[in-house]
């Protein structure tokens, strides 16, 4: 053996399942805190507070919301380039993956396709949610996020990144697993079946929580139309004198 | 009272093959129907060796052992890879077509040269063992012992008969043909377990941690799903992608 290893190939497999590890850790995260909607307005005020880092700095910064939208979209394209280069790259790769996946009838290699679709679909969705958040940081909130979501019309882009983002995250932590875990190779076919049956209720789990937060701020969205663009003011502070 | 039950009427298996001899110059690959009657316990093999003696003896395809054990009769079973000798006719639809494996130079109908392509593999993998002293080994001297678990570890993965099924079976394979595919990933593993093989991880580094080697696999998992050996494959790759990418 002569000369020093090319690491690239390793680094970069290492550095697509380490971005999509931090992704999907940080879109359930992201869906217990949006979805806080349904404790009520004041629960999800608070959330919104506290990401602004008004319980450390005593006043909130939108900014920091802005900081963290840039290295989610950082990490997103780190993914995306790293992703592409297992894309069909030819006609020619199309085709043949195209008339393998329907001769074979194999779920795992259906679902690959799946993230591939899903995935190319969040190059855009993602990316347009990202930039209304990065722009405007100061516009969330129990009403602001709501009028955004109904009189804005963004539940369109939401309802469809929700399913998106959920079955490539489901998927890609399965197949996370089964690619880098050390599975017995005794018992792989058994965990297998288990790593497969807890990816389907995570991402049913995570579609109907996604689906009732957004469903609760279209409601609220809805009853708030006439005064869109007026902010929430949490209970404690509707209390007070001038503000009633 | 004891019953034996009536034998089911025989089932008239329509089967379709793919057809082509490449070496005419006037084959155009078409698809042939046969109609045969099913048998008790009818393999594909028995079936198409039927086909062979009584309709069409110009039918090509490889057989040697009949018992799972050669991997000369991989084809593409309904649209899965799969061995015809071990394959039922009764766990079949009455409609059955075949196809030669794909990604093999094909010799003719469902005959292809799976050696040649894993003779390529085995060279560009130099799936051998690798060892200083080979020249001046005394064959005649008692074998260092090897713990059993060891020696059943590399036997499990020993067990591959090189049918090509996981290469056919892979997405990858299919899109990309210089992907070594799980057969050759696995023999990687087994000479990198055998302690006789002197070769480091940074040797393996070289034949395989590149996108035609073990960062190439996109984990679809048909290897494992289709593999007629039930290998573990997906678990043999998964430790050598972790042992490559350890690797410095």
């Amino acid at each position: 053996m002569t000369g020093k290893l090319d690491r690239g190939p390793a680094r970069a497999d290492i550095l697509q399942s380490l971005s999509g590890l931090l992704l999907v850790l940080f879109i359930w995260g992201h869906m217990f805190f949006e979805s806080s909607i349904l404790l009520g307005k004041d629960a999800m005020y608070r959330v919104t507070r506290m990401f602004e880092g008004e319980p450390l700095f005593g006043k909130p910064y939108p900014l920091l919301v802005s900081g963290v939208a840039a290295i989610i979209f950082v990490l997103i394209a780190v993914h995306a380039v790293l992703a592409l280069r297992k894309f069909p790259g030819s006609h020619r790769q199309y085709r043949e993956f195209n008339a393998h996946m329907g001769a074979m009838r194999h779920p795992d290699t259906t679902l690959w396709y799946v993230q591939v679709l899903t995935g190319f679909a969040l190059f855009f969705l993602a990316s347009a949610h990202l930039l209304v958040v990065f722009l405007q940081p100061d516009n969330i909130g129990p009403y602001a996020s709501s009028d955004r979501i109904w009189s804005g019309r963004f539940w369109i882009l939401y309802a469809l990144l929700l399913v998106c983002v959920h079955l490539h995250a489901g998927i890609g932590i399965y197949r996370l697993a089964m690619k880098w875990g050390p599975i017995p190779a005794a018992g792989s076919k058994v965990a297998r079946r288990r790593l497969k049956l807890a990816m389907w209720g995570i991402i049913a789990f995570f579609l109907c929580l996604g689906t009732a937060s957004l469903a609760t701020y279209m409601y609220i969205g809805r009853d708030h139309a006439p005064h869109a663009g007026e902010r929430y003011l949490p209970a404690h502070q509707q209390a007070l004198p001038g503000n009633t | 009272m004891n019953r034996i039950p009536l034998r089911q009427a025989a089932r008239t298996l329509r089967i379709q093959i793919l057809r082509h001899n490449p070496r005419d110059p006037d084959s155009q690959p078409r698809l042939q129907t046969f109609e045969i009657e099913e048998a008790d316990a009818m393999t594909l093999f028995i079936a198409l060796t039927e086909i062979r003696e009584r309709q069409d003896p110009s039918l090509q395809f490889d057989f040697v052992c009949r018992a799972g054990i050669c991997g000369s009769c991989g084809m593409i079973i309904n649209g899965r890879p799969g061995l015809a000798c071990r394959t039922l006719t009764r766990d079949l639809p009455e409609q059955i077509t075949l196809a030669p494996l794909p990604a093999f130079e094909l010799i003719g109908d469902l005959s292809v040269n799976t050696g040649k392509w894993m003779r390529g593999m085995s060279e560009r993998l130099e799936t051998w063992v690798h060892s200083q002293n080979l020249e001046s080994l005394d064959i005649d001297a008692m074998e260092a012992a090897m713990e059993p678990e060891l020696a059943e570890q590399i036997y499990e993965l020993e067990r591959c008969i090189e049918c090509g099924c996981c290469v056919a079976a892979c997405g990858t394979a299919r899109m990309r043909e210089d992907f070594v595919g799980a057969v050759g990933l696995n023999q990687v593993t087994r000479f990198r377990l055998d302690p006789r093989d002197e070769r480091s991880d940074a040797a393996f580094y070289e034949l395989v941690g590149d996108e035609s080697g073990v960062f190439g696999c996109m984990t679809l998992l048909g290897c494992e799903d289709m593999c007629p050996k039930d290998l573990p494959l997906a678990t043999q790759i998964a430790f050598l992608r972790r042992r490559m990418a350890a690797t410095t």
